[in-house]
């Protein structure tokens, strides 16, 4: 992750001064520590604010929807994807597009973070290679950037951009043993009392902020489910049976489209561990049909093709 | 203590149709309890929450005039899931009315004045109810001459025909009904927009107020006009309208700047919105 | 006023639960990585070491979600169709252990709520039925500013009582009548000359910790029309990803919304939360949006905690400095990087 930025500001000063685009979608710096704040620069000159570090957890695609202009834009294996996902759903178009791309080695846990600082507010961040340092009042400690990542990006097996018009770094290896799953799987295995119950629970603290919804760049509906009114789908009380509606048919409305890049989860301000509503359907996509999301531009979306050879136990 | 947000029971007692279209009813309501009638009393230009349980409220001007006892009129226009609702409604059916609401046109002021009042499609409601209050005989000394100008897309979209026709026979009203355009042959009156016609009829600004309701295009138009024979902002009277849930001030979401439409509004004058955010 | 008294921290417990008596309590209570206010029951572990809650305790003088109205829809049913108020019962309450720009936070709100023409009959009474004792802060947050927009970590706006962390016990003093009453049952001795003085070093102290605050002058001062037509709203915007977090987490945000529900032939009439962050919130029964692009909606947010209120009111901001919206913007718009340029 060294060096990114630098490339990143002299990429997108050169775009943007030789007219290439028309603006460039990226991060700056955030005013507290462990946050960054998706920007958009419109001149070279205000490239200098454009950073990248381990905190960049937010999904820049999410900026891109219905965009007329053209965008250069920084995208890291997550991000990428998303991206196809865009373009294949015509949410934006490839030529509209300039993807500066970038190998990921992953992004930090704020949470895990701030329990080991004994939940003390932070007032600074500085990252040193692959260890990073953090200080609050009267505690300062340094940490390896590798135990601290978020858990989306500890089983992350697409670290590299799937496309890009040019590589700011090497390609990074990937992962290749492990199991994002092991969460889902020791769920399945429960009674259906248990998992209701674990479902419940996970909503109990749920404010209807729809901050998950907003962050995630598949949720791009000119009207979302929840917000019709004619007629009214779903009430808009933190009734415990609306709240569950909202969060499973969101994630089903995700379903053979989410890519695990955990912007969901990042923004709850309840700390919900909202992947949770989504890896099932995940992991069904990726066990009963091989299926990954936004891999290329020449994959349709999963429910927008039937193959005879599709499972279909399920069917009567 | 008292809740500003219960309504008080009334019963619909007639239902009739204004429009060609079949969009607009009015609906003439009597209060269950005769002491709420008591309570209700209003001020042309105010407003009041229609309720119907089970689906929502709706903001809607008063129609009738406080000098007709006995009951209250609103017009409501079909737009949404509770006018539609209501549209359906039976003479008989029981629901809710909270109010009066707002802020009315400014009529201590305007006594001993010229009043003219400009009109477009169904923003008439509060209009109807200022000319039936200025036009009682307890009233009409008060003010001086009363010049109305109103005018919708063709005649079927007129409302209130009736009484627009009687108030036309008139002489201590001078009305100028117009459309936009008509081929009925049989058309008395004037052809032409809002904002031309007003042009044509009013003749001087002197000691006038302008009362302006309509669609923001026909606002948009008609200002010209008044400020050209020397209106000054002051004495342009407009009326807003904006999306409102509780309609007392509280719930946030109707307000222009510091102003919320139904509590400091929704009667304001052009002077006074020139200092506002134009967000409406 | 009477003397301050003073308590153990090993006895605080116990004199709190004596409280359950005649109150309800609500104490902060870590749940997971956040803390919350709770209901003290039975094994409830209260968490006065707290920095504040995730949730500012609006809640418990304001729900989410209230029912305000309910009737049949059944004709020939008894009072079908007439909406009458649902039966609530204002039971006394504490709020124990809640931070000074919180309990100003209700101050601010309860302009809106109680003023001369109206009275929301349920913020009001269950406000009425509320004692508040609060916790001055000896150890700022970072992304506090209440000595810039209020009095400070140790400011008695909308206080009762006012408690002192002093090593191993606590101070509490009384503001008004209301907290004098409740602490007169409490017990405790009164404290010393030395005890009331290391409340002033810890005073001292914990200002000192706090960034200089900033100066919120100049905006009584611009008209709404400039700060409106101000050319950085675009760029202040453009992260925002119109989500109800900063609306919801703030103690001085009060924008609600009014839900009719039916489950078979009965209806509710529901009070929720809203935010003017949300697109339907100002959207017109015939499409018509006055706020349909997001940087309105932004502008709209900061325009009217920093200005329009400043102006209704005449008497400073819609914001209490609690730095939650600061800490946990999930695209971290910073209010006080919105208020220095709106300043400037």
């Amino acid at each position: 992750m060294i060096g990114y930025t630098e490339k990143i500001r002299k990429r997108a000063r050169e775009l943007l001064a030789e007219g290439k685009v028309d603006a460039f979608v990226g991060y700056r710096l955030g005013s507290v520590p462990l946050m960054n704040q998706p920007v958009m620069i419109k001149r070279p000159e205000d490239t200098e604010q454009l950073v990248w570090d381990s905190n960049c957890c937010l999904n820049l695609a999410n900026y891109l929807t219905k965009r007329q202009e053209r965008i250069g834009i920084v995208a890291n294996g997550c991000n990428s994807r998303n991206i196809v996902i865009h373009i294949t759903e015509n949410q934006i178009k490839r030529e509209q597009l300039y993807i500066l791309g970038i190998p990921c080695e992953g992004t930090l846990d704020h949470r895990a973070i701030l329990r080991a600082m004994g939940e003390k507010e932070l007032i600074s961040y500085a990252e040193q290679g692959d260890s990073f340092t953090v200080k609050a009042n009267g505690l300062e400690k340094t940490f390896k950037k590798t135990d601290f990542l978020r858990t989306n990006c500890r089983t992350c097996q697409h670290k590299n951009p799937v496309i890009y018009d040019e590589l700011l770094g090497e390609l990074v290896p990937e992962n290749t043993n492990v199991d994002p799953y092991s969460d889902v799987r020791a769920i399945e295995n429960q009674s259906s009392e248990k998992k209701w119950e674990f479902f419940r629970n996970l909503i109990s603290k749920c404010l209807r902020c729809y901050a998950c919804r907003n962050a995630c760049p598949l949720c791009y509906c000119p009207t979302c489910f929840v917000d019709e009114s004619k007629p009214q789908w779903v009430g808009k009380s933190i009734d415990p049976t609306d709240t569950m509606t909202f969060h499973i048919l969101r994630a089903f409305h995700c379903a053979g489209r989410c890519t695990d890049c955990g912007a969901c989860e990042r923004v709850c301000p309840v700390a919900i561990p909202m992947r949770q509503f989504t890896k099932k359907l995940n992991k069904d996509a990726k066990e009963l049909f091989n299926w990954e999301p936004g891999l290329s531009l020449d994959q349709r979306p999963l429910f927008d093709f039937y193959k005879p050879e599709d499972y279909n136990d399920f069917v009567y | 203590m008292k809740n500003p947000y219960l309504p008080y029971p009334v019963r619909i007692e007639d239902i009739v149709v204004e429009t060609e279209d079949r969009n607009l009813k009015t609906f003439k309501f009597k209060f269950l309890n005769p002491e709420d009638e008591a309570k209700f009393q209003y001020i042309p230009g105010q407003f009041a929450e229609l309720s119907v349980p089970g689906k929502g409220e709706i903001p809607i001007g008063i129609a009738s005039s406080p000098t007709e006892k006995g009951y209250v009129t609103f017009t409501v226009n079909k737009v949404g899931v509770v006018t539609t609702f209501l549209h359906n409604m039976k003479v008989g059916d029981i629901m809710g009315i909270r109010g009066p609401l707002g802020n009315w046109y400014p009529w201590e002021e305007m006594e001993g004045k010229n009043v003219v009042i400009i009109g477009g499609g169904f923003a008439f409601t509060t209009l109807r109810s200022s000319i039936v209050y200025m036009l009682h005989p307890d009233n009409r000394p008060k003010f001086k001459r009363i010049i109305v100008v109103y005018g919708a897309r063709n005649p079927g979209l007129l409302l209130y025909k009736q009484e627009l026709m009687e108030w036309e026979k008139r002489d201590d009203i001078e009305m100028h009904i117009t459309v936009d355009a008509t081929d009925d042959p049989n058309w008395k009156y004037n052809i032409g927009f809002v904002p031309a016609i007003t042009e044509q009829k009013v003749k001087s600004s002197e000691d006038a107020y302008a009362i302006v309701c309509g669609p923001p295009i026909m606002i948009k138009f008609t200002q010209p006009v008044l400020e050209k024979l020397g209106f000054p902002p002051e004495r342009i009277i407009l009326s807003l309208e904006n999306r409102m849930k509780c309609a007392i001030g509280m719930c946030g979401r109707c307000n222009v700047g510091d102003q919320f439409v139904c509590k400091d509004g929704p009667v304001f004058s052009l002077a006074k919105l020139r200092t506002l955010p134009p967000e409406y | 006023m009477s003397t301050p008294k003073i308590f153990k921290k090993e006895e605080w417990l116990s004199v709190v639960n004596g409280l359950r008596n005649k109150y309800k309590v609500f104490v902060p209570v870590k749940d997971g990585d956040i803390h919350l206010f709770k209901e003290l029951k039975d094994g409830t572990k209260p968490d006065f070491a707290y920095s504040n809650t995730r949730l500012s305790p609006k809640g418990i003088v304001y729900p989410q979600s209230e029912r305000m109205f309910e009737c049949p829809l059944e004709e020939g049913k008894e009072g079908a169709f007439i909406l009458k108020e649902s039966p609530k019962e204002f039971v006394p309450q504490v709020v124990l252990g809640i931070r000074p720009c919180d309990a100003h936070g209700f101050l601010i709100v309860k302009r809106n709520f109680d003023n001369p023409q109206y009275q929301d009959p349920w913020w009001v009474q269950r406000y009425q039925a509320t004692t508040f004792i609060g916790l001055g802060c000896n150890d700022p947050c970072p992304t506090c500013f209440c000595n810039a927009v209020g009095e400070g970590p140790f400011g008695e706006q909308g206080l009762d009582i006012i408690m002192y962390d002093v090593s191993d016990s606590y101070v509490l003093k009384p503001v008004t009548d209301k907290g004098k009453e409740l602490l007169s049952g409490l017990g405790g001795r009164d404290a010393n000359a030395e005890e009331i003085k290391a409340i002033d070093e810890i005073k001292a102290s914990a200002i000192s910790k706090m960034a200089s605050p900033f100066s919120i002058e100049p905006l009584r001062s611009k008209t709404q029309l400039d700060l409106f037509n101000a050319p950085y709203w675009e760029d202040v915007a453009f992260a925002c990803i119109n989500c109800g977090t900063c609306t919801y987490l703030c103690p001085t945000c009060w924008c609600f919304d009014i839900q009719d529900e039916t489950y078979k032939k009965y209806c509710d009439r529901i009070r929720n939360w809203d935010s003017c962050m949300f697109p339907l919130f100002t959207l017109h029964g015939s499409g018509h949006n006055p706020r349909d692009k997001k940087f309105q909606r932004v502008r709209q947010r900061f325009m009217h905690k920093l200005k329009y209120y400043v102006d209704k009111y005449g008497d400073g901001v819609q914001c209490s400095g609690c730095g939650r919206c600061v800490r946990y913007c999930p695209v971290n718009i910073d209010i006080r990087h919105v208020c220095k340029l709106m300043c400037m």
